[in-house]
């Protein structure tokens, strides 16, 4: 029993992860039809700035936190400008190989840098374990879980209930009405790329304190697991990507702890699988019908 | 009628700003025209409509009407020619910065945003106006509350128009047809235009819900001295209540006038009907 609590907790924590992350995709997916495969760097991105500020430059970790989204939220809008603003009317599949090259260009970059040698993340905190009637649960499990709370919450809140959350909801359901209503899409579409990767932000955070060694190619495996999540739970949903991230984190903590940590990836792919066969959409995407 | 003199009351204080009352044209268009390849499907379009007239274009199918609406609206960048907005060329402009510079318009084929409920299909089209930033948004300052105060109740006074204050909260796609149609008009209203262009606002309606979208148009008009300008199949309506008609016919103006002129032009009878046969 307590091992199947600990499972849990652990997984939630990864779970957490995955979702912030997955929000970015989903969010982009939402508005600007696309998927942005560079959004995984970002989170990389992130994580080396907080290792120069906090290791380098000798900063508080507060200000490295507070850099490291500052950065990355600049990064996703320079991404957007530069990449993918001049082929907003191209087809979709030049957009997606741009992203893979954005990618790839990112992950050079970091490798130019930083070098191959993978690097550690600063411990922004001491963090205390607590043991819970023999739970050990770590300090950043408790910060992760309740972070991503506030985080989603706020988030719902935004998209619901602000005026560029309801831009942001009539840019993604037709774009030529919105901007026919005086809503600025291009201005919209940059700052939903500055709001997700803001939460990858978090997520690098996040990450780094848990899993500590960054290198390049740090953002590509949480990437494409967070993708799946977005997938998962149906892209373009926000509570979709939220629920997919949770599950697909408690999927694949259960299938290390009881089945096998090699088959961990393949259990969480294999599901993904299942769910698209069994409902295309997503476990809460709307089928969407396209205008002719 | 006591509801209404309300309304245009509240209306002008919180909503209406005074616009200039001189008597320059709201739009002008000068050799308007646009090319697809090599067809020409609007050509030396030449149009004047007055500060609060209620203008028709018509035409039989295909003759370039929405085409005109699309490049009023910057949807289709005009390969030729200008266009005048209360007297200021809009060329370089987006198609929201028209909106802003105050055109609205609604589509053939409705186009709400149907996930969004009616009061929020009103309010993301007023808010480019309304002020708070995001930070105020997501911790509900002062300042986001006002702001949202305000839309709410321009939101609901609009609603009242077409007595729907009591479907705010329904999500817009639920809605029925004719009420969506309304709904359509409202949004546009909501983005305080100074021309408001109607793209077949009657087309699927029956002949009592047409004659009351009659009423509305010119209480509209009245209310918010507005221009409206109309495409329109239904003649009836046409005839009843734009004040100045421009006939299209494949992408030309064959015909401009009082709707007595109109009526009696030969070359639009020939173009709706055919060429009478010679004996």
């Amino acid at each position: 029993m307590l091992h199947f609590i600990q499972t849990l907790i652990s997984g939630l924590s990864l779970g957490s992860i995955y979702a912030l992350i997955a929000l970015g995709y989903t969010m982009v997916y939402g508005i600007a039809k696309m998927l942005n495969f560079a959004h995984g760097d970002v989170i990389m991105i992130g994580a080396y700035a907080g290792i120069v500020t906090v290791m380098s430059l000798g900063l508080p970790p507060v200000i490295a936190i507070i850099l490291s989204i500052v950065i990355c939220a600049l990064l996703g809008m320079l991404i957007e400008f530069l990449a993918y603003k001049p082929l907003r009317s191209a087809p979709s599949l030049s957009v997606l190989i741009t992203a893979i090259g954005v990618s790839y260009f990112l992950q050079n970059i970091a490798l130019l840098i930083f070098g191959s040698q993978q690097r550690a993340y600063p411990t922004m905190a001491d963090f205390p374990t607590y043991n819970i009637g023999g739970i050990q649960i770590d300090g950043i499990t408790i910060l992760t879980l309740a972070v991503t709370a506030v985080i989603m919450i706020a988030l719902t809140l935004f998209i619901n209930k602000t005026k560029l959350g309801k831009a942001m909801r009539a840019v993604s359901e037709d774009k030529a009405a919105a901007s026919l209503m005086g809503i600025s899409v291009n201005r919209t579409i940059t700052m939903t790329f500055a709001i997700g990767s803001a939460l990858a932000a978090f997520a690098s955070i996040f990450y780094g304190m848990t899993y500590v060694y960054i290198k390049p190619t740090t953002g590509a495996m949480p990437g494409i697991k967070a993708f799946t999540a977005a997938v998962f739970g149906g892209i373009g949903s926000i509570p979709g990507a939220m629920l997919g991230g949770i599950l697909l984190g408690l999927i694949e903590q259960f299938s290390k702890t009881y089945i096998s940590t090699l088959w961990a990836d393949a259990i969480v792919f294999g599901v993904l699988v299942v769910v698209l066969v069994v409902k295309p959409t997503g476990l809460l995407g709307k089928q969407m019908s396209e205008k002719v | 009628m006591a509801e209404r003199s309300k309304l245009v009351e509240v209306t002008r204080k919180a909503y209406l700003p005074e616009r200039d009352a001189d008597k320059s044209p709201v739009l002008e268009t000068v050799n308007l025209g646009i090319t697809f390849g090599g067809l020409k499907a609007v050509d030396d379009f030449n149009v004047t409509i007055g500060r609060t007239e209620i203008a028709g274009l018509i035409g039989p199918n295909g003759a370039g009407k929405t085409t005109i609406f699309n490049l009023l609206t910057k949807v289709y960048q005009p390969t030729h020619g200008t266009i005048l907005l209360e007297g200021k060329d809009i060329h370089g402009l987006s198609t929201a910065q028209i909106n802003h510079a105050g055109i609205a318009r609604t589509f053939q084929n409705i186009r709400l945003f149907q996930n969004l409920t009616v009061e929020e299909n009103i309010t993301v089209a007023m808010e480019p106006r309304i002020k708070y930033n995001m930070f105020s948004g997501i911790f509900r300052l002062p300042s986001y509350w006002k702001g949202e105060k305000i839309a709410h109740e321009r939101a609901m006074e609009l609603l009242s128009i077409f007595h729907m204050e009591d479907f705010a909260s329904a999500k817009a796609g639920s809605l029925p047809y004719g009420a969506q149609r309304r709904l359509e008009i409202l949004r546009a209203l909501a983005t305080n235009p100074c021309l408001l262009l109607l793209d077949e606002p009657a087309a699927g309606m029956n002949p009592s819900e047409t004659a009351e979208l009659m009423e509305n148009i010119r209480s509209i008009r009245d209310t918010f001295q507005i221009a409206v300008l109309l495409i329109e199949h239904d003649m009836n309506l046409v005839m009843n209540i734009c004040e100045g008609i421009v006939v299209l016919n494949f992408g030309r103006v064959i015909a401009k006038g009082s709707p007595d002129d109109i009526q009696n032009n030969p070359e639009v009878i020939e173009a709706y009907l055919g060429k009478k046969k010679e004996a």
